[in-house]
């Protein structure tokens, strides 16, 4: 339904007023990448237009407005995610490089011959790949927790797999693929229980769940703030203080240093020393205008919003003949993902695309969960804030067009 | 044998698109298309043949038939399929120089893939350049055995 709040809503996201191919568009591919809202896009210009400088060492009035700003998001960051302390927040380009700045640093000092590294059958390619590249130099060796019939992982094979061999188990909160939640709090309780470290990937959850490190317990959490609302190329990864402390540092220059001779360099406090170089400071300063949007309509509300779109969409699809929802989790963010017997997901992608709709298919960066499922792709429509019941009528509408042009 | 130009095949397969008005007359001839075309043995449906870059899957074989290039080939997606079977009609049977040098305005003519055709999203530049790719290898072999 479209109420006045959601009016209200809609009416800050200026995209979504374009027409795509001569219809109004309706986006349904916020797991890629959120739209944003008017807000967000005014701060990057205000930050352009008023405040450019680059921050931390200069003493002008300019670098000293951008710096507090910067700094400013760093503590909405802490607050968003209930961290403990706010130098336990990095900034990064997004959630790859989170996960990618843990292998190359914690990883590679910790993980020896023999070793074992845990993650799930329904990574993304970013929360498996650097752990390949990690195993593979270190002659460690990569498990992977396998996943049920409906989407879900396999509990009892986790608990299998734990062993005091296990180092670190580096595991998905929200698949992007299936939408699937798992339960990380359960699974990071179980692998501290062996000494693993765990990583959580929040690139999917951080938009829809409430999210409380200090609660989870989890070691490392990366998340990229493009997912919500957000510019692309701002990330961030937590990490406990004295592991971050322990850790060897990333890249090298400037920020991230204290004194530098050419004998010896030392290196900057917690949570420069991760920072090398100018940072991304215009979308770094946004994140924060990004999460005042969130925070003004409340994760409560989002996800009530958004449950009510699943549901919906769940029972609309599902009376469609011939159509199968892979991932049937009980617990699930608002994300369908679906295939057809006989028609490719790509070619639907297409005659949806030409009705205005846009949605993901593929295999979402996630190929051996494709595999495991026995298919190519699938068609994954995904919602946000902004979605309303009609859209998805007009999607159905849409997809019966696309099989009676397909059949 | 095919005797026409690739220019004169483009034009015809433009000619065709302008029939349409709409863009769901313009794609289920396009699907037709697809459908017409004669199916690939599965012998050859195999990651040897398989083009890579497509979101979905295309099969390509090419043989090679007095300075001529023939080829033939699959997908599992309609609508790719109905691209690729517009690519065979334009460049197999066409001398290696032909295929190398057709710059297929064609497919920016029919309007439909002016942003697509831009993207790996479809695969249609992977399919083009390995078809253009066979035309290149047939060529330097020819040179080769002509020194």
């Amino acid at each position: 339904m479209k109420t006045p709040e959601n009016n209200a809503i809609r009416a800050q996201f200026p995209i979504l007023s374009r027409q795509v191919n001569g219809k109004n568009l309706i986006y349904f591919d916020n797991a890629a990448t959120s739209q944003k809202p008017q807000s967000v896009i005014d701060a990057l210009s205000d930050y352009y237009s008023r405040y450019n400088a680059n921050i931390h060492r200069g003493i002008h009035t300019l670098a000293e407005e951008a710096t507090l700003a910067y700094e400013a998001s760093r503590h909405a960051v802490q607050e968003f995610i209930g961290a403990a302390m706010v130098e336990e927040i990095i900034f990064t380009r997004g959630t790859t490089e989170g996960i990618n700045l843990v292998a190359y640093t914690w990883g590679r000092k910790n993980i020896k011959a023999g070793d074992e590294i845990l993650i799930s059958g329904m990574e993304h390619h970013s929360n498996i790949v650097p752990w390949q590249i990690l195993c593979q130099e270190k002659n460690a060796v990569l498990k992977v927790i396998p996943v049920l019939d409906d989407g879900t992982l396999s509990m009892e094979q986790y608990r299998d797999l734990l062993h005091e061999r296990t180092k670190l188990v580096a595991i998905v909160q929200v698949s992007n693929a299936l939408g699937t939640v798992n339960p990380v709090k359960e699974i990071i309780s179980m692998a501290h229980q062996f000494g693993a470290k765990v990583l959580v990937d929040g690139a999917q959850s951080a938009v829809h769940l409430d999210i409380d490190v200090q609660d989870l317990d989890c070691d490392f959490f990366a998340f990229s703030g493009h997912k919500l609302y957000a510019p692309t190329g701002i990330g961030v990864l937590y990490g406990k203080k004295e592991l971050l402390e322990a850790m060897p540092v990333f890249q090298g220059g400037g920020e991230m240093i204290k004194e530098v001779s050419f004998e010896l360099t030392t290196y900057n406090d917690l949570p420069y020393k991760y920072e090398a170089g100018t940072p991304n400071i215009a979308d770094t300063i946004v994140l924060k205008t990004a999460l005042d949007f969130i925070k003004s309509i409340g994760k409560e509300q989002i996800r009530k919003h958004e449950n009510e779109l699943l549901d919906y969409a769940t029972s609309q699809l599902e009376s469609i003949p011939g159509l199968k929802i892979i991932g049937q989790a009980k617990e699930k963010v608002s994300l369908v993902s679906f295939v057809f017997e006989n028609i490719h997901p790509h070619d639907v992608g297409i005659i949806l695309d030409q009705q205005g709709i846009a949605l993901r298919t593929g295999h979402h960066c996630t190929q051996p969960l494709m595999k495991r499922f026995g298919i190519p792709g699938t068609i994954r429509a995904s919602f946000a804030i902004y979605n309303t019941k009609e859209e998805i009528d007009s999607l159905i509408a849409g997809i019966y067009k696309s099989i009676k042009m397909l059949s | 044998m095919n005797q026409k130009s690739i220019a004169e095949i483009e034009k015809e397969i433009i000619s065709d698109f302008s029939m349409f008005d709409n863009w769901e007359d313009k794609y289920e001839y396009l699907i037709d298309l697809g459908k017409q075309l004669p199916p690939l043995s599965e012998a050859y449906k195999t990651t040897d043949y398989k083009i890579k870059g497509c979101q979905s899957s295309v099969w390509l074989l090419a043989t090679y038939r007095d300075g001529k290039v023939f080829f033939e080939a699959d997908s599992d997606a309609m609508i790719v399929k109905g691209l690729v079977s517009m690519l065979i009609k334009v460049l197999s049977g066409q001398p290696t120089k032909a295929i190398l040098e057709a710059k297929l305005e064609f497919i920016k003519e029919i309007g439909m893939f002016s942003h697509l055709a831009q993207t790996r999203s479809n695969g249609l530049l992977a399919m083009i350049k390995q078809m253009k790719n066979y035309a290149l290898a047939y060529q330097s072999i020819d040179a080769l055995e002509k020194k």
